[in-house]
């Protein structure tokens, strides 16, 4: 696999840097508004990502 | 807050630290090598952590107790604009996944200790490598202090008054630091983590039921906030700016601090690393929340004497008394394990890059090890002293400049691990600009991280730690490209 996977790791610094896509109260999910699930929902994301960069790599152990 | 003591919660707590002493002691005979004696021994475990040790330990050492205390006290007394934490420690991993490996490679191949180490074997500049070993330890000390305000507010919340438990807590985390090394925050980091998660977990899925729900909860929040006239759940828009560069200017400083690059150093594979830079995410999303227990403290209409009373004040009227001694021992021992590493990572610095540069470049193996043992020795008493003796908010101004400061070492670190074109007088001059200008900058704001910049008509308020990282890079690349490079001297 090549390692044009590693700009996968630019998408959490767009998604999480620039506040005018997230600063909002609506919609609400389970009682959470936007601006806090949003950021929530960026945690598993980033981590799938990472998995996906980390998949490229050969591993010695 | 009441402070009659509750003998269950103290019998719990009293019980768990007894635990965490004996770990720590033990933790010595723990995969034990040949001989203690020796740094990559005694300051690194021996780098031969895998997956898991590592995540204990990166995880216990990066989120502190001071963490679990300050960010729902921040989110308590400002809202939205606290929750910067959890961006911080998100983007972190990527930046983690990218250069740490690469960083563990350098310093696995040719037995670097501290980031000192891999610097002077970049440039081989005594100057550069002094600069980032001093601004390592200068940077380290007050986070050190920090824990113990951690522990403070865990102690307090018991009953306990005066300094006295602060001061038998650390005598006996020196002396088992001093006998088992890394080893002993690494076994310490499995108990304190999974107390931590048990604590968390336990505190955002009961009390919201408790207080009724999650939207009752923003929902007071908000209320207070707007009967206080100050703090929101949600940002001002002249807030975006800075809000994006605290995260982004503190995700790129956290793994700069010996602590967190001692953690990494001991990892036995590049590939450990990848994998946490994976798993490690799950500490991120018990951050983010444990900060929503600030809006909970609103919910519960606690009346506090400080803000860092809100979490132990919320386990201590939600939870019975042996759960609330069981969460603030999860916090106190929480605070061991940070506290430990740091005054590792810092012994590490003080052996290496002085003690063997200028001292005694002959020192053996055993030599350092033992040097390093009494370095970590001091640390802990001078941050001791610090906290017992000067006012807290000294403490606070420090690990707000020491932030700042750590963020200056990235360039002269990190840069040479993907690029041979800057030389170490550039970085040198990149990094006192960054680090005396952005000292200046916060110094003459009143000690407030936050600068306003006007460029024309365009004005926004910046994490000082990124203006100056934004100059330092700066002045590294003029001086570069002014300064002839003596090709001849440079390090292989």
């Amino acid at each position: 696999m090549g390692r044009h996977f590693l700009w996968l790791l630019v998408l959490p610094f767009i998604g999480l840097l620039w506040l005018p896509f997230y600063n909002f109260h609506d919609p609400v999910l389970l009682g959470f508004p936007f601006f806090y699930w949003y950021q929530l929902a960026w945690v598993p994301v980033t981590a799938f990502l990472t998995w996906i960069a980390y998949r490229t790599y050969s591993h010695e152990d | 807050m009441k402070t009659e003591p509750d003998y269950y919660a103290i019998a719990v707590f009293l019980y768990f630290f007894a635990l965490v002493t004996v770990l720590g002691f033990v933790a010595s005979h723990w995969h034990r090598p040949k001989t203690q004696a020796s740094l990559d021994e005694w300051g690194l475990g021996g780098r031969q952590f895998g997956t898991w040790i590592t995540w204990f330990l990166v995880g216990g050492d990066f989120y502190t107790a001071y963490t679990v205390i300050a960010v729902p006290s921040l989110v308590y007394s400002v809202g939205a604009y606290g929750f910067f934490a959890l961006p911080y420690t998100i983007l972190v991993y990527p930046f983690v996944f990218m250069v740490m490996p690469k960083l563990w490679q350098v310093a696995k191949d040719n037995g670097y200790v501290t980031a000192a180490d891999v610097v002077h074997g970049r440039y081989s500049s005594r100057l550069l490598e002094a600069a980032v070993a001093i601004t390592g330890v200068v940077a380290t000390m007050p986070y050190i202090a920090l824990q113990l305000i951690g522990m403070a507010a865990a102690v307090k919340a018991l009953g306990f008054e005066g300094e006295w438990p602060l001061i038998a807590a650390f005598l006996v985390l020196a002396l088992y630091t001093y006998s088992s090394g890394l080893r002993a925050p690494a076994l310490i980091a499995f108990v304190k983590d999974i107390m931590i998660y048990i604590a968390v977990i336990a505190a955002v899925s009961l009390i919201p039921g408790k207080l009724g729900g999650y939207a009752a909860v923003f929902e007071a929040a908000d209320q207070a906030f707007k009967a206080k006239g100050s703090g929101s759940i949600l940002l001002q828009p002249s807030q975006y700016i800075a809000y994006a560069t605290l995260a982004l200017g503190s995700a790129l400083a956290a793994f700069m601090y010996p602590h967190t690059l001692t953690g990494i150093f001991a990892a036995k594979s590049a590939t450990t690393i990848r994998k946490n830079a994976v798993m490690l995410p799950a500490y991120t999303l018990m951050l983010g929340l444990l900060a929503l227990l600030g809006y909970m403290g609103h919910a519960a209409h606690l009346k506090l004497a400080s803000n860092n009373d809100v979490v132990p004040a919320l386990f201590q009227t939600l939870f019975p008394g042996w759960f609330a001694g069981f969460a603030f021992a999860a916090i106190a021992i929480g605070a061991l394990v940070p506290a430990a590493v740091m005054s590792i990572g810092a012994a590490n610095l003080f052996t290496r890059n002085f003690w063997k540069a200028y001292v005694n470049p002959k020192v053996d193996p055993a030599g350092e090890a033992g040097v390093a043992k009494i370095a970590s020795l001091v640390v802990k008493v001078g941050a001791l002293l610090v906290i017992v003796y000067l006012p807290t908010q000294f403490a606070l101004d420090l690990q707000l400049l020491g932030g700042l400061w750590i963020l200056q070492t990235l360039p002269a670190l990190i840069f040479g691990l993907f690029t041979r074109w800057f030389t170490a007088p550039a970085l040198l001059a990149g990094w006192a600009v960054g680090l005396f200008g952005g000292t200046y900058l916060t110094w003459t704001d009143g000690l407030k991280p936050l600068h306003l910049l006007s460029v024309g008509s365009f004005s926004a308020t910046v994490y000082v730690g990124i203006i100056a990282l934004v100059a330092n890079i700066v002045v590294a690349v003029l001086v570069n490209l002014v300064v002839p490079r003596k090709v001849s001297v440079e390090a292989a």
